[in-house]
């Protein structure tokens, strides 16, 4: 790779790839990201490369492995461009006539994926509900470029926007850019980018100023971030580019949790080539900006995802939040003034440049501009990463695009922000979906984790499920947050066996208040909120637990029994997988289960067919 | 100088100063437990809140931690900042009720119960020992471990520290052991909670040969029978 010197040898490279596609020869995209690598996409990429070669068609199919496409459900996905052609859960044998069939110019109607209401195969991916009621300006660039390869980033538009703010703007206006934009961070806080910025570039520029990239991303069921680290690592490194330019910062550190390999491998690979082709180091295109970006890798605490804890990780110490302010922004890693933004965040910025920032807050609503990335999970159809406007409602989200229900459930709540974050009942699903709305409702936007929730989760289970979470997860400095996890678990563990009373619900309340009040990080103060939200919307579940010992979703196994109803048959599968010999009944009769002798494994309710087994 | 009011008071201090250090020069009391002249804040026990700001942006935060700022206003008794200490002091109790200082702080704000699940934990984690070891005995001898329920203090792979020189500075600032078993000030002794209780330096091997000022001590007497 040569370097480039100036910044006239970048628009000349750019204008070189750019002659140099072929934009008629068709293009089979395998996404493999750690999803997709997950659910089988090498195998299907090494079939792919066999085939090709076998059949001498290296010529006239390309082959591209990009990062994730979001739709989860799907994977091992198949794209076909310039087409479009989507194919769902593909096989090793389906991949061989996939080649095929792109080789003759055909569409295998059969392996399309089937619009779930007519049966109907959808011919381009964009017609899909999923995708179609998106609007994907992030994630649609994971579908663009091959992510260890920093040519395909630079022909479809990669580092174009930085190559126009250090041609055509100064730092000041680079920053106003930012500030017009409206963007605020996507870690959770949603604090406006611009006024970060602003702050940063306010101060001298000794000692030298640090930015950081918080790749942390510990919420469990959340992994927008690392979708976006592993299919566009340089997105952020732009991002990151601009944002030295216009604060005067001169190193960055990208903080990327080591679970995340894939993310840490592409990562070194951009960052190398980076360095190779002149965009990170001295002297950056010959308009004597200075920065490099070097990697650091947590350990995986949650709570290191928390700024202050995060430096302290970054230092060599335990990650331990620390009292704010002084602010990072005052005084960071090592003493220094430091910004840190989200992943997510640092992919916007490109974007805002590419579209001016006039444009850029046309979408989403007044005070909450762009789009968000939520992972949506859970009891719904179409599992996956979903990226719209910000304001969008929840019932959107729910319906049109993660297509309702999953089997016969119906939709009871859904989980916003991750651990911390809360629960919001069907009734409010048309709440705009943005960072105040959501805080008003009891909740937190968080990273966008978004968990669906039907009539066979208990709200309890869920709220004790994320209490141990976070009881794990304090850094256990706060007394309060420690110990006050400790607590509510407790009382929640005593609800859910059916041994509270109410007055230890009113404790449960009042402690989850004080811990919200009385703690130093971000963890403790919205700790409470799995117990407060799940309270306020759903007391008489809590009620029915302690006064009718009873679960009515059927989760909470003290309170649970098991039985027959007469769509029994008497064929008696269930007998012969019962442990503890607690069935028994004629044949062709109605069963029976002895209470005493079950243990509520559920066995029995597995293997009916029938529908036969109550819980309750 | 800044210029802060505290309780409608309004006063200046130094930059740097704590929101602990100035209602105290103006005599408010603030009940504190993990935070001892001489060593650095830390924030851990949570004893010490108090609310700042007003209107939907009013607060809680650790005065021992929280720098004056210009213009800030600050209470340190309003009814938030009671029903919150109140609480602690409850968590407290439920946590460790040997602790003749938790018992104290708890008298003193008439909290005659608490509604949890008894525990008697030895430590609460307050980290003044670690503090005392690293920043007055310059040793770095102890320190925190583990996270959430798992964090405890503790020496290096458990194995007695090169570097301690058994001063006993950490279990003389250690607020659920030391008073329990300083008889030189009898008065605040719980005559016999030692003996029944027994103190951590008895149980634990590695402070055999450490060198104790807390004498005389009931506990070793009654080891040594
Ligand atoms: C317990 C806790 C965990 C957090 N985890 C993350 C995380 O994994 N990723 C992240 O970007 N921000 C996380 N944050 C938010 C960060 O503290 C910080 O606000 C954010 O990185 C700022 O970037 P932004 O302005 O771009 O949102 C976490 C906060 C808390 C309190
Ligand atoms: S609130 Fe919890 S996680 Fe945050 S500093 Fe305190 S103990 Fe640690
Ligand atoms: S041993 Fe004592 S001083 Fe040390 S952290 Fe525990 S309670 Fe605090
Ligand atoms: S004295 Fe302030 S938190 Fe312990």
């Amino acid at each position: 790779m040569e370097r480039l010197q100036v910044i006239e040898d970048f628009s000349s490279l750019q204008a070189r790839l750019t002659a140099d596609r072929e934009p008629n020869i068709p293009v089979i995209v395998i996404p493999a990201g750690t999803c997709g690598q997950a659910s089988g996409a090498n195998d299907l990429i090494r079939v792919t490369k066999r085939e090709l070669l076998d059949k001498g068609l290296t010529d006239k199919i390309h082959l591209r492995v990009t990062g994730c496409h979001g739709f989860c459900e799907a994977e091992p996905s198949v794209l076909i461009e310039p087409q479009g052609t989507f194919y769902p859960k593909v096989d090793a044998k389906q991949m061989v006539r996939i080649v095929q069939a792109v080789a003759a110019d055909e569409v295998l109607e059969d392996l399309l994926f089937a619009d779930p209401e007519t049966g109907r195969g959808f011919y381009r991916y964009d017609k899909i509900p999923f995708f179609r009621n998106q609007q994907r300006s992030i994630m649609r660039m994971n579908q663009a470029l091959d992510p260890i390869r920093i040519y395909t980033c630079i022909v479809s538009g990669g580092y174009g926007a930085l190559q126009d703010v250090l041609a055509n703007r100064s730092p000041y206006q680079a920053l106003q850019e930012v500030k017009d934009s409206g963007l605020r961070g996507r870690g959770g806080a949603g604090f406006p980018t611009g006024l970060k910025w602003d702050l940063l570039a306010a101060l001298p520029d000794e000692p030298a100023k640090i930015l950081v990239c918080n790749a942390d991303e510990g919420d469990p069921g959340a992994y927008m971030d690392r979708s976006i680290l592993e299919g566009n690592p340089h997105s952020i490194i732009e991002g990151m580019l601009i944002a030295a330019y216009a604060t005067g910062a001169t190193e960055g550190v990208l903080y990327v949790r080591n679970e995340y390999p894939l993310a840490i491998k592409h990562l070194m690979i951009a960052l190398r080539q980076c360095r190779e082709l002149g965009l990170l180091g001295d002297d950056i295109l010959g308009t004597g900006l200075r920065f490099d970006i070097e990697l650091v890798r947590g350990a995986g605490a949650f709570v290191c995802g928390e700024e202050t804890a995060l430096i302290r990780s970054i230092e060599g110490k335990m990650g331990e939040p620390v009292q704010r302010p002084p602010f990072p922004v005052e005084k960071g890693i090592n003493g220094r003034p430091t910004a840190i933004n989200n992943v997510e965040t640092w992919a916007n910025i490109p974007l805002i440049f590419k579209l001016g920032a006039e444009e850029y807050a046309k979408v989403g609503t007044n005070g909450n501009t762009g789009t968000k990335i939520f992972s949506l999970v859970g009891k719904i159809k179409n599992t996956g990463l979903v990226e719209v406007p910000m304001g969008i409602t929840i019932e959107k989200i729910v319906h049109d695009i993660g297509g309702g229900a999953r089997g016969n459930g119906k939709i009871k709540a859904v989980q916003t922000g991750g651990p911390s974050g809360g629960c919001i009942p069907a009734d409010r699903f048309d709440l705009p979906v943005d960072y105040d709305s959501l805080a008003k409702a009891g909740s937190i936007m968080g990273s966008g984790g978004m968990i669906v929730m039907d009539d066979n989760t208990c709200m309890v289970d869920v709220a004790k499920y994320f209490m141990n979470f976070l009881m794990d997860e304090s850094c256990g400095k706060c007394f309060t947050c420690r110990k006050g996890t400790q607590r509510m678990y407790e009382i929640l563990e005593d609800i859910s066996n059916g041994k509270a009373t109410l007055q230890d619900l009113d404790l449960l309340e009042e402690l989850a208040h004080v811990v919200k009040d009385t703690t130093m990080c971000g963890l403790g103060q919205t700790a409470s909120n799995p117990v407060l939200s799940t309270l306020r919307y759903f007391r008489d579940e809590y009620i029915e637990h302690i006064e009718n010992q009873r679960c009515p979703a059927g989760v909470c196994k003290e309170l649970v029994t098991y039985s027959i109803n007469e769509n029994c048959t008497g064929c008696g599968l269930c007998v012969t997988v019962c442990s503890e010999g607690a069935i028994s009944g004629e044949k062709k009769g109605r069963h029976v289960i002895d209470v005493d002798k079950c243990i509520k494994c559920g066995s029995c309710r597995t293997v009916c067919n029938f529908d036969a087994i109550d819980v309750r | 100088m800044i210029t802060l009011t505290i309780n409608g008071l309004q006063t200046s201090v130094e930059k740097g100063t704590t929101l602990l250090e100035a209602a105290s020069s103006l005599g408010f009391p603030i009940p504190t437990l993990c935070h001892m002249e001489g060593l650095s804040p830390y924030g851990a026990c949570r004893l010490c809140m108090v609310e700042i700001g007003e209107g939907p942006r009013a607060k809680l935060v650790s005065s021992c931690t929280y720098p004056a700022q210009e213009g800030l206003k600050v209470r340190t008794a309003s009814s938030r900042v009671l029903r919150a200490r109140n609480m602690v002091i409850e968590l407290l109790l439920a946590s460790c009720p040997q602790s003749k200082t938790i018992q104290d702080i708890a008298a003193a704000h008439n909290i005659r119960r608490q509604r949890f699940r008894q525990e008697y934990e030895d430590c609460i984690l307050c980290g003044l020992c670690v503090r005392m070891c690293e920043e007055q005995m310059m040793a770095k001898a102890i320190g925190f471990r583990g996270r959430g329920q798992n964090r405890t203090v503790g020496t290096p792979f458990d194995i007695k520290s090169d570097v301690c020189r058994l001063c006993g500075g950490c279990i003389y600032v250690c607020p659920t052991c030391q008073l329990r078993c300083t008889y030189t000030e009898p008065e605040k002794a719980i005559c016999g909670g030692c003996a029944n209780l027994a103190p951590p330096c008895v149980e634990k091997d590695q402070f055999d040969d450490m060198m104790c000022y807390m004498t005389p001590c009931v506990a070793c007497e009654i080891e040594k029978d």
